[in-house]
């Protein structure tokens, strides 16, 4: 079994493979990362920190690129925020 | 007064990919003190991004090694967003910091070029990279139905990667013509090496249909991408996915090397046989100099490191192999040349621009990438054009020339530190 961590995603606790990037840990929680100025849900696009559309608000600090953060024990990740 | 980590180099390498790498290795051994930033959580760029050690080649082993070996300064998960002079701003996710040097190497690499259709913003339409980088960073795709489309060799090395993760890769859709698609063959067939990697992706691809003349033209779906239809032969069929891995190829990073001034060429950085920009300060390697892959990458990184390092005849050595790699390049800009089809997939609602919604009806209308910036919004949002703009260049044939810093955004308190540790004048003077 790989070692895991457990993060909450939108207020879910989900648990992730560590090395899990927080913009996959938004995919397996069955969530979208934004909601753009028209009201579309977007998801990650380029998952190399370019496009900005996976941007999130991590432990409290907002437009995050959730693809460039690894998943902590314990981190928090927002929706929509 | 807040204060700001500053560090002191010889020479400051952004950008830790192939070229970066080379660069950082070969001007530590020389003696150098080297700082090496990126803003990826670990060094290796998209091509050697992640995974275990295990999945990784041999030549990725070989040079991560060798840097680890040297006394370079290593920083993830740190964006620059300012340089000036011989300065530079980085921020990570705690803390922002300084950098001085007296050499500094652009080995910023590539990124995708996406370009809009009908449906491209649904959750589940990402880029080619875009997939393999999710697929290395946990994405688990395991009995996934995907559709790879758009253009370049990366698509058949994402369609294997995802097929021996467990992935059902229903079609790749290249859109290059089959004249096209076999002269760079013949190309790769004279290369040695490269022959062989691309009988391994033939042969890791094997039984997946692999379309030419195709290319998307719309994703549909509800919350997410449920089908993709695929233009081919004059004819559009619909077929059913879990995901789209959609790229047209690689666009170079350059927004560095415009904020420093750098000239460019063709859309690439200018540089002359030591890899030295206009800047005579600033040396650029890799795919920011013209989309050539691994070897031209690490060649390049090699005679930037070697050039800050003084070593020239080191650095001249090294040309025959730098003029190789560079007709390779030229054969794979003329084998994936985009067809003026893609030009017109958008419909006058599909969005061009991602972070302000702006449509392709409003933005046809403008003359240049500034008009459409100040009347649209377009490419002022966070990705600051890094999308938009390279599409906007392909689809209206616009300059996005100007680049201000900020590059990326940035807290008020890193740029507040910023203005305490002296460099405030630049900031100020780029808003303005």
């Amino acid at each position: 079994m790989p070692e895991t961590v457990v993060v909450s995603v939108g207020g879910k606790n989900v648990q992730v493979p560590v090395g899990t990037s927080a913009a996959v840990a938004a995919i397996i929680a069955g969530e979208h990362c934004r909601t753009s100025v028209g009201g579309q849900p977007r998801a990650p696009l380029c998952g190399m920190g370019i496009c900005f559309e996976c941007r999130m608000k991590i432990n409290g600090k907002v437009h995050v690129r959730s693809c460039q953060v690894i998943c902590t024990d314990g981190m928090e990740i927002a929706v929509d925020d | 007064m807040i204060n700001v980590a500053q560090f002191a180099c010889d020479v400051a390498v952004i950008g830790a990919g192939p070229a970066g790498i080379a660069a950082a290795t070969v001007a530590a051994e020389a003696g150098k003190s080297v700082v090496l930033l990126d803003d990826n959580f670990g060094p290796g760029g998209q091509i050697w991004r992640g995974g275990k050690p295990s999945d990784k080649e041999l030549a990725a082993m070989q040079w991560l090694g060798r840097l680890q070996r040297t006394t370079a300064r290593q920083i993830f998960g740190a964006s620059v967003f300012q340089i000036q002079g011989n300065q530079l701003a980085a921020e990570t996710l705690h803390d922002a910091f300084c950098v001085s040097f007296k050499k500094l190497v652009l080995s910023t690499g590539a990124r995708e070029l996406f370009l809009p259709f009908p449906g491209w913003t649904l959750p589940g339409v990402l880029g080619a990279g875009g997939l393999q980088a999710l697929i290395k960073a946990g994405l688990s795709v395991a009995g996934k139905r995907i559709v790879v489309a758009g253009t370049g060799p990366l698509l058949l090395a994402v369609a294997a990667y995802a097929r021996e993760k467990g992935a059902t890769i229903v079609c790749i859709a290249e859109q290059t013509s089959w004249t096209r698609f076999a002269e760079f063959g013949l190309t790769v067939l004279c290369s040695g090496q490269k022959f062989v990697e691309a009988l391994k992706l033939l042969w890791r691809t094997r039984g997946v249909p692999h379309w030419k003349n195709s290319w998307p033209v719309a994703a549909l779906g509800r919350a997410g991408v449920e089908s993709v239809r695929i233009a081919r032969n004059g004819k559009q069929r619909e077929i059913a996915c879990d995901l789209l891995a959609c790229g047209f190829h690689l666009a170079p990073s350059t927004d560095l090397a415009r904020l420093s001034g750098c000239k460019l060429e063709g859309g690439f950085v200018a540089v002359n046989n030591l890899q030295q920009t206009s800047n005579p300060d600033l040396f650029c390697a890799g795919e920011s100099t013209g989309i050539g892959g691994l070897e031209k990458s690490l060649i390049e990184g090699q005679i930037a490191g070697y050039a800050c390092a003084g070593q020239l005849d080191r650095a001249r050595d090294l040309a025959p192999a730098r003029a190789a790699t560079q007709r390779n390049a030229e054969s794979m800009k003329r084998a994936f040349a985009l067809r003026e089809e893609l030009k017109f997939l958008s419909e006058e609602d599909t969005v061009v621009c991602r972070c302000e919604d702006v449509p392709f009806g409003k933005l046809r209308k403008h003359a240049s990438w500034r008009s459409a910036k100040l009347q649209t919004r377009c490419g002022m949002g966070p990705c600051q054009g890094k999308v938009c703009g390279a599409a906007g260049e392909y689809l209206f044939g616009w300059e996005t020339s100007t680049v201000r810093p900020p590059v990326v955004p940035v807290t008020c308190s890193s740029l507040a530190a910023f203005s305490a540790s002296g460099t405030s004048e630049s900031i100020e003077g780029g808003l303005q």
